[in-house]
């Protein structure tokens, strides 16, 4: 029984807490030292009326000695134990550590659960698409109908006589083969996009702080134009919300909120939004009007209020000076990587080698139906400088969309997301195969 | 002359419509698959080709359906209604009147495990979804042919 043994371990660490020699304990409770010794190392079950003397002599509740929470606490340990087998855990041991360390063999536990949850979420995703039964279903659906297409449509067209009544037939084949494979295509869309929303539970603290201003719609009317308790009204958004779990996101959203007050004193909303209208898309002579600095204004852009109920349609990312995203908005038809770094080709990089020069590129997106954007990048220092210290780098980028009705003019870069899951063929940036182009090395 | 398949029914395509002398020369196939519209097109080109075709669509009677109609070759789909075409080619190879007939399958994967399971099985060819109307017929005659 592992509570029994257990017991040894506790009356030990309460002895010793007590400052006690053993041989005074066993005195006082009349066993012999050494016999104590065996129960102190889980080598005697003690039980009845020795317990009792004992947790008396102690001054605890035998109940104190003998409870085993333990239990489950053990068998989480082992089985954590069990699967990192290389960190060659004393397995033996596992008792002892539970019931001296309770707190820390808890954090253990916790941490062993939260592997096998994420493991179980990134095993989900990746089942997603090999095995999930509606993707193979709408799959299976599409195939078919191509294949009933494809051979009808090559009788209807390969030369060789058809009986009038038979061609018929074959046309009425071919329009309802038709109709079904639209419907089938449609469905499987609408399932890879519903996808979309599912994959968007945060697991990073950036992640929480974009699920957040998403709420919010990257706007907070109550930091705009007034002076008074804007602390407390920092404050109470980020109370206010259940999208900021992590200590660490409140963090960040701290400091993201306290610079958006600040940008909002430097930028009033009205005007700013009037100048806006009025030339979109000029940063420059916004950075002009307001004397403000590059970066500001990107920042600004990104935060302004709905106009005609339709929230603004630009997108940011922001990197430090390795490179690494901090922050990013996403933009319709502009895919951001969930993780690691994105395209090698994007302006934000480009800014990133040039600090203090402004970099404005369009950039085309390789999307089934590619979308231009016009990015306008720029990377300064943040923080105080010092001639000591290396200079502390921030990336800003503003991503604009493509009117439909104004399309851009001109040459782009053809960027994509992360390369794993970019189906650019031949393209020199490229760190890593993609997951999209074929298997077995054929291309797409 | 091709007669046209009644879609609701697994009745043989070429029953009673042709002479005893065209059902003793040329040879017969049995298509087993669930696409009524795959069905008719495959049937077509068979025939034109001098197939004398059969089809049937129901996974769970597909083994007897081979069995009555003894055909010189099978086109069996993978994924049917009921049964498996796994399942439904391992009863054929198992059974001796029906293990020696030539069979190309048909699947919408390619992957590698299931050509992997259809060889142990006993396929005599496998065959991707969508495929051209050539091919069928090219394999068709390789399976016959070997």
């Amino acid at each position: 029984m592992p509570q029994s043994r257990l017991t040894g371990s506790r009356i030990r660490e309460r002895r010793l807490y007590l400052g006690q020699k053993q041989a005074a304990l066993a005195r006082g409770v009349g066993i012999s030292a050494a016999y104590l010794n065996l129960i102190e190392h889980n080598r005697r079950r003690i039980g009845g009326k020795l317990l009792n003397d004992l947790a008396r002599a102690l001054s605890v509740d035998p109940v104190q000695l003998t409870e085993g929470a333990e239990d489950a606490l053990v068998g989480s340990l082992r089985d954590a134990a069990v699967r990192l087998p290389d960190a060659s855990a004393e397995l033996d041991k596992v008792e002892d550590l539970a019931g001296r360390f309770p707190g820390w063999t808890g954090l253990i536990a916790a941490q062993h659960r939260r592997i096998q949850e994420l493991e179980l979420s990134v095993e989900t995703l990746s089942d997603r698409l090999a095995h999930d039964p509606h993707l193979a279903a709408s799959l299976h659906e599409v195939i078919s109908t191509v294949t009933a297409i494809r051979s009808t449509a090559s009788i209807l067209s390969d030369g060789a006589d058809i009986d009038p009544e038979w061609q018929k037939r074959f046309l009425r084949n071919m329009r309802e083969e038709s109709r079904r494979l639209s419907s089938s295509a449609q469905g499987l869309v609408d399932y890879l996009d519903a996808g979309d929303e599912l994959e968007a539970t945060p697991l990073v603290p950036q992640e929480e702080l974009v699920a957040f201003l998403d709420e919010h719609d990257f706007h907070f009317s109550t930091l705009e134009g007034g002076e008074l308790e804007l602390g407390e009204r920092v404050s109470a958004l980020i109370a206010g919300t259940d999208k900021l779990q992590s200590n660490e996101a409140r963090q960040i959203a701290h400091a993201w909120l306290e610079r958006y007050v600040a940008d909002a004193m430097d930028l009033p909303i009205d005007e700013f939004v009037a100048a806006w209208d009025q030339h979109p898309g000029d940063i420059a002579r916004l950075v002009r009007q307001f004397g403000s600095s590059i970066p500001q204004v990107l920042r600004r852009v990104t935060t302004l209020p709905e106009s005609d109920g339709q929230s603004r349609n630009v997108g940011l990312l922001q990197c430090d000076g390795a490179g690494a995203i901090t922050f990013r908005k996403p933009v319709a038809g502009f895919p951001l990587p969930r993780f690691g770094a994105g395209c090698p080709l994007w302006p934000l990089y480009t800014a990133l080698a040039r600090p203090g020069l402004p970099v404005s590129a369009l950039v085309e997106m390789g999307a089934r139906t590619p979308k231009k954007f016009r990015c306008m990048a720029y990377a300064g220092p943040v923080g105080e400088m010092s001639f000591d210290a290396p200079p502390i780098l921030e990336v800003t980028m503003l991503i604009l969309p493509e009117d439909e009705t104004n399309p851009f003019e001109g040459e782009a870069i053809r960027a994509g997301s992360s390369c794993r899951v970019c189906a650019r063929e031949h393209c020199p940036a490229r760190r890593e195969p993609s997951i999209l182009t074929g298997r077995t090395g054929e291309g797409t | 002359m091709i007669q046209m398949t009644d879609r609701n029914s697994d009745q043989l395509a070429e029953k009673g419509s042709d002479s005893e002398e065209t059902r003793r020369t040329a040879r017969q196939v049995l298509v087993i698959e669930d696409e009524p519209n795959i069905i008719e097109a495959i049937s077509f080109i068979l025939s034109r080709d001098g197939w004398t075709v059969s089809t049937h669509s129901n996974g769970e009677t597909a083994v007897e359906a081979v069995r009555r109609v003894a055909p010189d070759a099978l086109i069996l789909d993978v994924m049917l209604p009921g049964r498996s075409g796994y399942d439904i080619l391992q009863d054929l190879r198992a059974d001796v009147a029906t293990r020696d007939i030539p069979v190309l399958m048909l699947t919408a994967r390619g992957q590698k495990n299931d050509r992997e399971l259809a060889e142990r099985l006993g396929v005599n060819l496998f065959m991707t979804k969508p495929f051209s109307n050539a091919e069928v017929l090219e394999n068709l005659r390789q399976i016959v042919g070997s």
